[in-house]
């Protein structure tokens, strides 16, 4: 009963249960459909196009919000851990942006932008910096002092000193705010999509909502759900395996 | 001709002196730790410092490797240096050979690993430090320092917290690659024995501030 499948399979499968069990004491599938009410659409949608169309945009957003997100965070990070006096500088902008809620950012970029993908991503982007900087910060902070001393010694060019001695100890702040980044970053997209866009999986739950269709709803969301699932298990956790396999020799 | 003769002796014996510390202060906030420190090592001398726990041995290192610059006067050493740190300060995340070859990488990877085999380690070159003994993390860290064939070495308590044993094995070792390799040697040690073993020069940092003195026994 240990398996490392097993019980991942058994967890979903109960989840599952719980879902059917639930549908089941509504009786009406315009409230909550059973699981298996979904396929039927979901086929349908697949076949369309729609479905591939609308998931890919809405990747697309992701993975750019992702991308300068953990860039800009992780350097911003990194320069506050290691000068104090810039973290004394910076930390007041920090603590702002971090108790800004998501809504506000998105609102203001498309009324200062407007309803484009630049003011989309941007919004995306500014959400999330504040956590990435504040994850690479601690990261920074936590750099071994003997190892720069190393580094310094030896004239490590900057290249082989980020490469081998400062990202390797970065390696599980990176990880962890990628991974709560890739979650976070996915729930804050179809919010703009949901306010501004004309694609994507937010724009079609906003869709569906106005039409009271909550299997739609159920079908897009937890399609983008496998999608991110699949980012996980494919990208980052094979990543965090190899970055950690000197621990575990 | 006379006068010829000595200058010649005087630049030659100027080119020999691989380190020249002029140090005036050292301070940690309002703490003076190090007083006027003025030292000059030889190529192939191997000169010890000794001194009791805390008195600056360490930050006297740091200032020669060029690690601490936040101190008054001047120190100068050549450009090819290596140190041996108190831990072995390995990357955990890259094996023993990459180990050498990321501090080094005009090496190449056969001389690397003939640096391995000359510490004894020709069959760990794929392991992490992590999988090493103590011991064989303080040989890497001795191929390490010496794979560059360095002018200028520097060593922090190298033997410290092994057994007398592996000390000793140890020592035998660092003594070898210092008659092989000959590099002006700055060494720290709390033992008299081990500074007398490998020194040519023993001193003494004492005092508040610390300043040199010639060792006891001199």
């Amino acid at each position: 009963m240990n398996s490392p499948r097993l019980i991942p399979f058994l967890s979903i499968s109960g989840f599952f249960a719980l879902w059917s069990f639930a549908a089941a004491l509504s009786a009406d599938p315009e409230i909550l459909p059973a699981p298996w009410l979904l396929i039927t659409p979901l086929v349908r949608e697949m076949a369309s196009g729609e479905l591939l169309y609308h998931l890919s945009a809405t990747l697309w957003r992701v993975v750019w919000a992702f991308v300068l997100a953990m860039t800009l965070g992780a350097a911003l990070g990194m320069v506050m851990g290691r000068s104090e006096r810039v973290n004394r500088w910076l930390d007041p902008w920090l603590v702002i942006f971090l108790n800004l809620p998501a809504l506000v950012l998105i609102v203001l970029c498309y009324l200062w932008i407007g309803l484009t993908e630049t003011a989309a991503i941007l919004a995306v982007t500014l959400n999330k910096i504040p956590n990435v900087a504040t994850t690479l910060r601690e990261g920074a902070r936590a750099l071994d002092p003997n190892l720069d001393a190393f580094a310094k010694v030896y004239r490590l060019s900057w290249s082989a000193r980020m490469r081998h001695v400062v990202l390797p100890q970065l390696a599980p702040f990176i990880a962890a705010a990628a991974r709560s980044g890739v979650a976070v970053i996915w729930k804050i997209v179809l919010v703009v999509e949901f306010l501004g866009r004309s694609s994507g999986v937010g724009f079609q739950i906003h869709l569906y909502f106005q039409l009271f269709d909550v299997t739609m709803v159920l079908v897009y969301s937890l399609s983008f759900i496998v999608v991110m699932l699949a980012v996980e298990w494919v990208l980052l956790q094979p990543w965090e395996r190899r970055v950690r396999r000197w621990r575990n020799a | 001709m006379g006068a010829t003769a000595a200058l010649g002796a005087a630049r030659s014996a100027l080119a020999q002196r691989m380190i020249q510390v002029a140090v005036k202060s050292k301070y940690f906030g309002t703490t003076q730790v190090l007083g006027e420190i003025d030292l000059t090592i030889e190529r192939g001398e191997t000169v010890a410092v000794i001194g009791p726990s805390g008195v600056g041995k360490s930050t006297l290192l740091r200032i020669v490797a060029g690690i601490d610059t936040s101190f008054d006067g001047k120190v100068s050493h050549p450009q090819s240096l290596a140190m041996v740190f108190q831990e072995p300060n390995l990357l955990p995340w890259r094996s023993a050979l990459d180990n050498l070859l990321i501090a080094h990488p005009k090496l190449g990877t056969d001389r690397a690993a003939q640096m391995l085999d000359r510490v004894g380690l020709a069959e760990k070159a794929d392991a992490f430090p992590g999988q090493l003994s103590l011991g064989q993390q303080r040989r890497l860290s001795l191929a390490r320092a010496f794979a560059c064939a360095p002018d200028l070495l520097i060593m922090d308590e190298p033997f410290v917290s092994l057994d007398p044993d592996l000390a000793g094995r140890m020592l035998d070792l660092t003594e070898t690659l210092i008659a092989e390799h000959r590099p002006a040697t700055l060494f720290v040690t709390h033992s008299r024995p081990e500074a007398e073993r490998l020194a040519n020069r023993v001193l003494t940092l004492q005092g508040t501030p610390a300043q040199l003195g010639p060792g006891r026994n001199e």
